[in-house]
């Protein structure tokens, strides 16, 4: 989804970064406060960010003839909420654009809005919805981060559409650009929802304190789930 | 079942592989002479803005040198979350034994 160097013209690039920077601010001031007040959250952290390294890195060839790659930002999304999430995918997005050429500095905006804002914003919502109207946990999970990839990708194609209208229109272009993106990403959506609920399964297992100091889960949904894996 | 969700996720997995292989052989049979499949959507969208006429106005200052280079760095870059993922999990899971 990382919309290359240079391929967003004046004003739209400059658009995209103030609208991410509060984001960005927010989720450093969150920062602030988590290291300060929740320390034993940190290695979740660790593990939210890594993982937007790993799933970012891999291109995976989806059905349709090219290939696309995970955001991984799902699940930082869902543990921290869309500012510190966005934090993390400003990380990675940077070591793309610096190192990789993958991106660029120019669309960094763009790209931190769609990866890290817009998915896990969507990511946060289902996941709060899906607890409090009882839904499986676990699914929950699957739901939340495989519509963040997927929205990842319909944000990037929404601000290409708006960028390059061309004669079709914003409705034409965007279009044409979610054919590209969000087609090809449907199978690794699956995926990733996929790989993502069962790191989840791994965190109950192995540190559900944490899960219940940052009120994600009630003890006693952290005791069936686990009852029900034993 | 303990392992039920490990075996769904395998399950998945494989199939994804198996379309993947099943896709592939179908669109190399239809591809002729010195065209490549299975580039990336990010390239598609960006020819697809060239394709109207547009120039980008800035170039990455720094791009690899060559396919290897990236996807050497590519491969750290996994690497480096994957160390961090490994650690984290094992940590958790030594304390767990030890407490």
């Amino acid at each position: 989804m990382h919309i290359m160097e240079g391929f967003l013209p004046s004003p739209w690039w400059q658009v995209w970064f103030l609208v991410s920077l509060p984001f960005i601010i927010i989720g450093l001031y969150q920062l602030n406060r988590l290291v300060q007040e929740k320390r034993e959250a940190l290695p979740l952290l660790a593990v939210a960010g890594a993982f937007v390294f790993v799933l970012s890195s891999l291109k995976l060839p989806s059905f349709n003839g090219s290939c696309s790659h995970p955001t991984g930002t799902g699940l930082g999304g869902v543990l921290f909420g869309p500012c510190i999430a966005a934090v993390l995918g400003l990380i990675v997005l940077v070591f793309q654009a610096v190192f990789l050429a993958h991106g660029g500095i120019t669309t960094l905006g763009a790209n931190v809005f769609s990866m890290g804002i817009a998915g896990p914003a969507v990511a946060y919502l289902i996941y709060k919805a899906g607890t409090r109207a009882g839904v499986n946990t676990y699914a929950t999970i699957f739901l939340a981060a495989a519509l963040a990839d997927l929205v990842t990708y319909v944000v990037t194609s929404v601000q290409l559409a708006l960028a390059f209208p061309g004669t079709a229109g914003f409705l034409g272009a965007f279009s044409a650009f979610a054919a590209i993106f969000a087609v090809t990403q449907v199978p690794l959506a699956i995926i990733e929802g996929a790989v993502i609920m069962l790191v989840f399964k791994y965190i109950v297992q192995l540190k559900p304190e944490i899960l219940t100091r940052l009120d994600l889960l009630s003890e006693s949904t952290i005791r069936k789930l686990r009852e029900a894996a034993a | 079942m303990k392992y039920g969700m490990e075996i769904a996720v395998a399950a998945l997995i494989i199939v994804f592989a198996a379309v993947f292989l099943f896709q592939d052989a179908a669109i190399q049979a239809s591809l002729g002479d010195g065209e490549e499949a299975w580039g990336g959507a990010d390239g598609e969208a960006a020819d697809l803005i060239e394709a109207s006429g547009y120039e980008p106005w800035i170039e990455p200052f720094w791009a690899p040198p060559s396919g290897e280079i990236e996807s050497l760095l590519f491969a750290l870059q996994a690497a480096i979350g994957a160390v961090i993922i490994g650690y984290t999990f094992g940590y958790w899971r030594g304390s767990r034994k030890t407490a």
